[in-house]
This record gives C-alpha cells, structure tokens and sequence, in this order.
C-alpha cells in the first residue's frame, strides 16, 4: 500500500504524522521524503545512510560544428530554454525542462544530451525503517524530476509512506498521483481549512482516495470538522493541541513518541486508510 | 520604495501571521500574496476584490479523438508519461502534461491540438491596510513560478504608482521555483523561523537560497520559548550568514484566536502583538536611510 501524506498548508504536522505512521506500523516500512526543497524527515530519525547518490536531469547542449542556426530549437522551447543567434544555438540550463523535444526535432542532429545535477538522493536504515530522502540543490527550480526520481527508487513491496511537500502544484501532483490512498493533514483555523479545500480538489482531480487528519484539534474552531462532514469526507485521526507535543517536536521527538498514548490511535489510522482505498468506498470518497 | 519578502523555508511558521501585522503597522503599504499554491493573506485582510483577470501560461496538449488513427508514437515522446491508451484510445492527463509540444509535433495526422492553458487568476483587490494583488492557482496547476512573477510585477507597477514606502510580500514555502520568482531583487528578506529541527534544517537552506540571489536577510524566531536553546542556535547560524536575528515572538494563542475571527493579531494586543511591533520597528531601517 502506498500512503501520501499531504496538506494544502504548511507546518500543519505532514511529516510528524508520516513518522509517526511509520513508527507505529510495527513492520518494515519504506518512508519517502518527497518534499525535495525542505526534506525534514531525516531529522527525527537515528540511522545510518547506506546509499547516497546524485540525481541528474538531461539537459540539451549544442555540437557547434554541426549546428546551422536554423533556429527551429529555439521556436519550439517552451520555457525559454534555448535562444538562437547567428552563430549558433545557446542553452540555458536553469530554464530547461528537460523535456527533450529539441534534441528530438533538431535536423541537424547537432543536440546531445548531457546530465546536470539537480539534487541527491539517500538511503538510511533506522530500525524497520527505510528512509529515502530527496534534496534539491539550492538554486535549482525543478522539484518534480526529483520527487519522481524518489519514487522510482524508494517504492516497493509492503507499505509505502510518502511526505508530500506543502501546496497543491506541480511537485504536490507528482508525489501523490498514483498513490493508492492520502492523508491530508490540516488544523482547525481558518488558514487550515482554506488550504484543505485546495488540496481536496487536487487529490480529487488525481483520483486518489484520501481522509483527513486534524493536528491540533480543539485550538481553533468546528469549520474543519463541519467541512469534512458536509463533504462526506472521513476524519481519520485527531491530535490534540498540547504545549507538551508542541514542545517535544522541538526536541526532535514525532507525536508518537511525545505522545505514546495515541500510539493505537496511529494504528487504526492504517487500518482505516485500508478500508479507504477498497474500491467500493474509496468511489464514496470522490463524491462521484 | 522598499520591497520585503517574507519567507520561512518550512512552511507554518506564521509567515503569513507576521505579515499580516506588518501590514497593520506600516500603515500605508502595498501588499502582495506570492503563496499562489495556498494564498491565505486573504483571510486575514479580507479583501473587496476589485479586478479579477484568467491566468494563462504555456500551453497543454489535446488529442482530438476524430483525427487520431492510434499510431501511438506520441506515447514513448512524452517524459512525463502523460499520454495513454485505454480501449485504443490516447489521452493526455491534464495533470501530467508539462507543455513541452513534442508530442504535437511528432503527431504525423496533426491529431493533437495545443491550447493555451488557464493556470488561474490574478486578483487586485482593497483592503484596510492598503491595495492586495493576490493570486489563485488552479489546484494541481502547473506555472506556480509564472505566476509569482505577474503577482510581483502588478504589485511593484502599483506601488510604485501610488509612490507609497513599502511593498510587503507573502512569500511561499520551500526553495524552489515560486519561492526564486519571489524574491529575486527584492530589497530584503524576512525569514521567520521556529525553534525545532526541521526549522534549523530549513533556516539554513533559505538563507543559503538569498545568499545565492544577493538579497539581504533578517531572521524572526516565532514560537521562541517552545525551546530557548534551540532560539539561540538559530541566532547563532543566522549571524554566522551575515543575517541579523530581528525578532523572538512568543507561542501565544492569540495568534489563532485572531486567525479565527479573521484579523491581524496585532489588533487583538498580547504578548506576540507586542514583539511583532517591536520587529517592525527593528525593519524599518531596511533598506538604508535613503529608502531606495
């Protein structure tokens, strides 16, 4: 089962409850850290890093000998990624997509491919769990690749988590489609639950089924709770809003572990999400 | 007229919170919401939208069923695995699909179409504290950074306009592509942090980020006494970036309390309310005594 932990908002508790999940699910669980610009997980756990590697995206770059200048490259990037002068064609590889469709049309065949690094990929080993972490470099701006690149080395057999970054664009799309279930995490204040309401759209357009989780309950108002129940959507899990969990995450420490007594609680949480993704309910969760 | 942008590299730090208020205290400010994924300065400010203009950016690709003899070469060209084929027919999945056009060009029947994309929206609006330009992007939506970037432009074109003193900017999450298109060239950066790992962890990064694109720092610790040393370890590595610590607002309350009836925190006092005054007064020295 591949289970996506996702939130609309930030900081509203996506990687406390992916470990947590991992902690209490008392079987080896492969743990993906997708959020590539801010990869948090690691810091929270004890393990030794059995594999690094770099991540590299292809990137255009120009046999001068054989280019004609015919400009065509340069008329279908687009994301700007190639301008073509007199003499030649010149690449710009921050801008580049790496979609490959100049190297694809050029009737010169005078663009190769070459790798650039976007950011590292690790493996660490800490008790049951196995945690690949994505890392965008500093100054680089395509996350997808890299999240995708996660995916394709992290996932296997058994249970799968993945720790979505925050927001529901392009890099949100690329850890979460083809999850077979998602937790949104959320919290009960206005900015919780206008940001919920973006990530339900776009968890509902990748068609994946999801619940709901709400990290401090009972420090803001009912509107998440009212939300969920108007819109059919299941509340898996309530963490309560203690100074206590606020003050061990600071020390490094998930909610589980600052909180044991919701450790059954996690628990049934993976049971639920289970239920979750069986045909029959995940298409009442879609509301189609 | 001096731009900041407030960032926090983790996200749900208060960023939003913080500029909310500062946007109470400057008085007479432009504002602009550049969290495109997951704008939320609205609520705070609740605006009286005035102009709402579609968002294009880029283009998708459109298989039209009546021309398409599934050949299926459009299927191995495309790197984002948008194209498919079910019952013989190809789709392409909106959501996947980055643009890029190989596929309409390599389409030997001219079978896919290339529209421009609606992204979402760009929002002008009113608010008691001085003009928003806010945004909304179409959940799943592609072009986040694009979209940043008309954000800014409309939001300097305005004050520069109105010749008002500060353009005070709601930045996103992260270090990637919408979080560059919001700071690049901007006078100076906010980053409001909190005093746990992943703080540290991304404190680190984001000042990294500004320190790469030339724009100068300061550094707020929200949250502070959640954990004192962890405060003083951040202070420590903002120092040591050449990134002055200007703030510690005390965990309180108050600051949901105010999120909750839809106000900046500053209009309902307390002990957060207080500090985040005295940051503002700290800020104003940003950007030198000219104000250029």
């Amino acid at each position: 089962m591949i289970v996506a932990i996702a939130s609309g908002k930030g900081g509203t508790g996506k990687t406390t409850v992916a470990l947590s999940l991992a902690l209490a699910a008392g079987r080896p669980v492969r743990l993906l850290d997708c959020d590539v610009e801010e990869p948090n997980c690691h810091l929270f756990l004890d393990g030794e890093v059995v594999a690094r590697e770099e991540v590299f995206l292809p990137t255009p770059a120009v046999d001068t000998g054989a280019c004609t200048a015919c400009g065509l490259c340069g008329e279908i990037c687009e994301f700007g990624g190639i301008i073509v002068l007199p003499t030649g064609a010149h690449v710009f590889p921050t801008l580049c997509h790496a979609c490959g469709a100049c190297v694809h049309l050029c009737p010169a065949g005078a663009l190769r491919e070459v790798p650039r690094r976007i950011g590292e990929l690790t493996e660490m080993r800490a008790g049951s769990i196995t945690l690949f972490t994505g890392r965008l470099d500093v100054g680089q701006t395509l996350a997808p690749p890299l999240v995708r690149a996660v995916r394709a080395r992290g996932e296997g057999n058994g249970l799968v988590i993945i720790d979505a970054p925050p927001g529901t664009s392009c890099p949100v799309v690329a850890a979460v489609h083809g999850a077979d279930v998602a937790v949104l995490v959320t919290e009960p204040t206005p900015f919780g639950l206008h940001d919920l309401e973006l990530a339900v759209e776009a968890v509902r357009r990748l068609q994946v089924p999801f619940g709901v989780v709400i990290n401090r309950a009972g420090a803001g108002d009912a509107r998440v709770a009212d939300f969920c129940a108007r819109e059919g959507i299941s509340v898996l899990l309530e963490i309560p809003q203690e100074r206590r969990i606020a003050e061990a995450y600071a020390r490094g420490l998930p909610v589980v572990t600052a909180a044991p007594e919701l450790r059954p609680a996690f628990c049934s949480l993976l049971d639920g999400l289970d239920r979750l993704r069986t045909p029959a309910v995940a298409r009442a969760h879609m509301g189609s | 007229m001096r731009e900041l942008v407030v960032l926090s590299g983790k996200g749900g730090t208060g960023k939003t919170s913080v500029l909310g208020s500062l946007a109470a205290l400057a008085g007479r400010a432009v504002l602009a919401d550049c969290d495109v994924d997951a704008a939320d300065l609205h609520l705070l400010l609740r605006p009286e939208i005035r102009t709402r203009e579609p968002f294009f950016a880029g283009h998708e690709a459109v298989i039209r069923h009546t021309a398409c003899t599934g050949c299926g070469d459009c299927v191995p060209v495309c790197r984002s695995g948008a194209i498919t084929a079910g019952n013989g027919t190809f789709t392409v999945e909106p959501l996947l699909c980055e643009g890029c056009g190989l596929c309409v060009r390599v389409c030997r029947d001219g079978a896919i179409a290339f529209p421009s994309r609606r992204c979402g929206e760009l929002l002008g609006s009113d608010t008691r504290f001085g003009p928003l330009v806010h945004a909304r992007l179409e959940p799943g939506g592609e072009s986040s950074g694009k979209l940043v970037a008309q954000v800014r432009r409309e939001a300097r074109r305005l004050a520069a306009e109105l010749g008002v003193d500060w353009l005070l900017v709601d930045g996103p999450p992260g270090i990637g592509c919408p979080v560059i298109a919001s700071l690049s060239e901007a006078t100076a950066v906010l980053v409001v942090t909190e005093p746990t790992p992943s703080g540290l962890h991304d404190l680190e990064r984001v000042l990294e980020l500004c320190h790469h694109f030339g724009v100068p720092a300061r550094v707020c610790v929200n949250k502070w006494d959640l954990h004192p040393a962890l405060t003083a370890e951040l202070e420590a590595l903002a120092c040591s970036r050449q990134a002055a610590p200007v703030g510690r607002i005390p965990y309180d309350l108050a600051v949901t309390a105010a999120q909750v009836q839809g106000r900046p925190v500053i209009e309902l006092g307390g002990p957060a309310a207080e500090e985040i005054t005295r940051l503002w007064e700290r800020l104003q020295t940003i950007g030198g005594a000219s104000g250029s």
